[in-house]
């Protein structure tokens, strides 16, 4: 198992210098997002404006797996409607699964490596499920 | 090094290669390695007298029963037992432990008591405390934990002012390393009323136990942390306090008759080991014990200090690298836990894996002892009699290696990182 495949420059990189880090305020969501046996911790910030994602961070700790999966999520979704959040949620899931990423994934693809390490996996869909859940809440508070 | 490397020919799975790298194993102090005899005696357990024990009337039978009562000698003698009947055997420590809170401690503690353990406990000596003091209204209070990784001594004796019905405290920590003074301890809580339960797990595989010695009035071990198989541990206490105990779990062999509304029980160990035992594991666990002592525990505790001694020194090396517990080798087991700066525990421990080199991440069982350092997680390398200082330097040049990989991650944001990233 090569660990290039998983310690990718995009991801490092992210890990070092994540983007969008920190508290947004106001905020339409503040979804928290855990994995209790690494001690993994999240805050995922959503602004939400005529149907699109008008603002987006995150903070928390954590390997680095999950803060750049956590920082390129934020990249991703700036500015997509919330179908197409969702949308990318599926596509990353899937990805994780083993499906191969389209095109729409761009820099994410870079994550798919963590396949080959079963227990990192969790470390990369953290944001992705807190992102999820956090869109189902606030559909179902609307 | 105390021990030889030729040790390392008994250990059939050390031999092995992981991406063309010697694998090089630190991680015993969450399970050892099993010598070449101890596999051998679950092979020919199998093979040749495999029989359910205490009432088959024919050979076989006879045979698994001697031998599965001699290990109960074995572990007997091994822990300073004034009897072989004060041997419960269990799945291991947490089962061991459950057993004394679910019966004496049902038995014993009630609304308002106080049961005394410490911040440096496993989840295994709190768990079964938390839903025994839940269930019966009992109080749970902890020795706190120094800055050093030893306890606060002062601070216990002003909670014996409580009176508790028991002390709960584990005689090596299995992230800081501590060796605690339990005969110390015992000692005090004695005097204060309360009885004393021992977590032996990460001490009996590397050092003499004595239950005498210790004070102990309960003292639990695993055997697949001592070269013994996994499923196979035991409970020791004292003869009279087993009779008084309650039994655990009922089942057929721990009764003496059933009628239909009741039934009367065996004496101890039998009515705490309902249903059929562990009998292989129970055998190889001796067989174990046999190896230990063929070795010499003098000499395998001296190898461990030996280890943990240059690995202190070695890893001091590590810029950015914090130990956490004792910085020295005194009163100090094999089991060194350390953060990196920047660098989280599992990212340390999948580069290191990449190395061939098995080291444990997390909260090793021990979150309130990780929070109390303010950590989410640590990484940690433990030791046992075929380990090697080369393997200490392989660990060395890893997280180097580490460092390296991690040097781009120099700006990461660090709040709310715990200094972890």
């Amino acid at each position: 198992m090569a660990l290039d495949d998983l310690y990718r420059e995009v991801i490092l990189d992210h890990y070092a210098h994540p983007r969008n880090r920190g508290r947004l305020e106001p905020n339409d969501v503040a979804m928290e997002g855990a994995n209790p046996l690494c001690g993994d911790e999240l805050v995922l910030y959503l602004r939400l404006q005529d149907g699109r994602v008008e603002g987006v961070s995150f903070e928390g700790h954590g390997c680095s797996i999950s803060q750049a999966s956590a920082s390129m999520m934020t990249e991703a979704i700036k500015g997509k409607t919330l179908d197409e959040a969702r949308a990318l949620v599926a596509s990353f899931k899937g990805m994780m699964r083993g499906e191969e990423p389209g095109d729409e994934m761009g820099d994410l693809a870079a994550l798919q490596g963590v396949r080959k390490f079963p227990v990192r996996v969790k470390c990369a869909t953290l944001p992705w499920i807190s992102l999820e859940q956090g869109l189902d809440e606030y559909s179902a508070r609307r | 090094m105390v021990l030889g490397t030729g040790i390392r020919d008994d250990f059939p799975l050390l031999s092995q290669t992981v991406d063309g790298k010697p694998l090089v194993y630190l991680d015993s102090a969450a399970t050892s390695q099993k010598p070449r005899q101890v596999l051998d005696a679950l092979s020919e357990y199998y093979r040749s007298y495999n029989a359910n024990v205490h009432r088959g009337i024919y050979r076989l039978a006879e045979e698994a029963t001697a031998k599965y009562e001699e290990a109960r000698v074995k572990l007997a003698s091994f822990v300073g037992a004034a009897r072989p009947e004060e041997i419960v055997f269990t799945r291991g420590t947490t089962e061991a432990l459950n057993l004394v809170a679910a019966t004496w401690g049902r038995a014993n503690v009630g609304p308002g008591d106080e049961i005394l353990l410490t911040e440096m406990e496993h989840h295994s000596n709190i768990v079964p405390w938390q839903m025994l003091a839940a269930e019966r209204g009992a109080i749970l209070k902890y020795v706190p934990v120094t800055d050093e990784g030893r306890l606060d001594l002062d601070a216990f004796d002003r909670l014996l002012a409580g009176r508790p019905k028991l002390v709960g405290l584990t005689h090596q920590s299995n992230v800081l390393g501590t060796i605690n003074p339990v005969r110390w301890i015992a000692d005090l809580a004695h005097q204060a009323g309360a009885l004393v339960v021992v977590d032996a797990a990460q001490s009996a595989p590397h050092q003499r136990v004595d239950v005498a010695a210790l004070g102990a009035d309960f003292l639990a071990f695993s055997g697949h942390k001592m070269l013994g198989p996994m499923g196979i541990g035991g409970l020791w206490a004292r003869y009279a306090l087993l009779d008084a105990m309650p039994p655990y779990h009922g089942g057929g062999e721990m009764i003496t008759s059933v009628g239909l509304d009741r039934s009367t029980y065996k004496d101890p160990p039998y009515k705490f080991e309902a249903g059929t035992p562990n009998v292989a594991d129970a055998i190889a666990l001796g067989v174990a014990v046999d190896y230990m002592r063929q070795v010499g525990l003098e000499a395998i505790t001296e190898h461990v200090h030996d280890l943990t001694a240059y690995a202190l020194l070695r890893l001091k090396e590590i810029p950015g690298l914090t130990i956490y517990g004792p910085q020295t080798a005194t009163n100090r087991g094999g089991a060194v836990a350390f953060t990196l700066d920047r660098v989280h525990p599992h990212d340390v421990a999948q580069v290191l894996d990449g190395e061939g080199i098995a080291v444990r991440a997390g909260h090793h069982c021990a979150e309130p002892l990780h929070r109390r350092f303010g950590i989410p997680a640590s990484a940690r390398a433990s030791f046992h009699l075929y380990n090697t200082r080369a393997e200490v330097d392989a660990l060395v040049e890893g997280l180097h290696k580490v460092r390296r990989l991690f040097a781009r991650a120099s700006s990461a944001a660090k709040e709310g990182a715990h200094g972890a990233g």
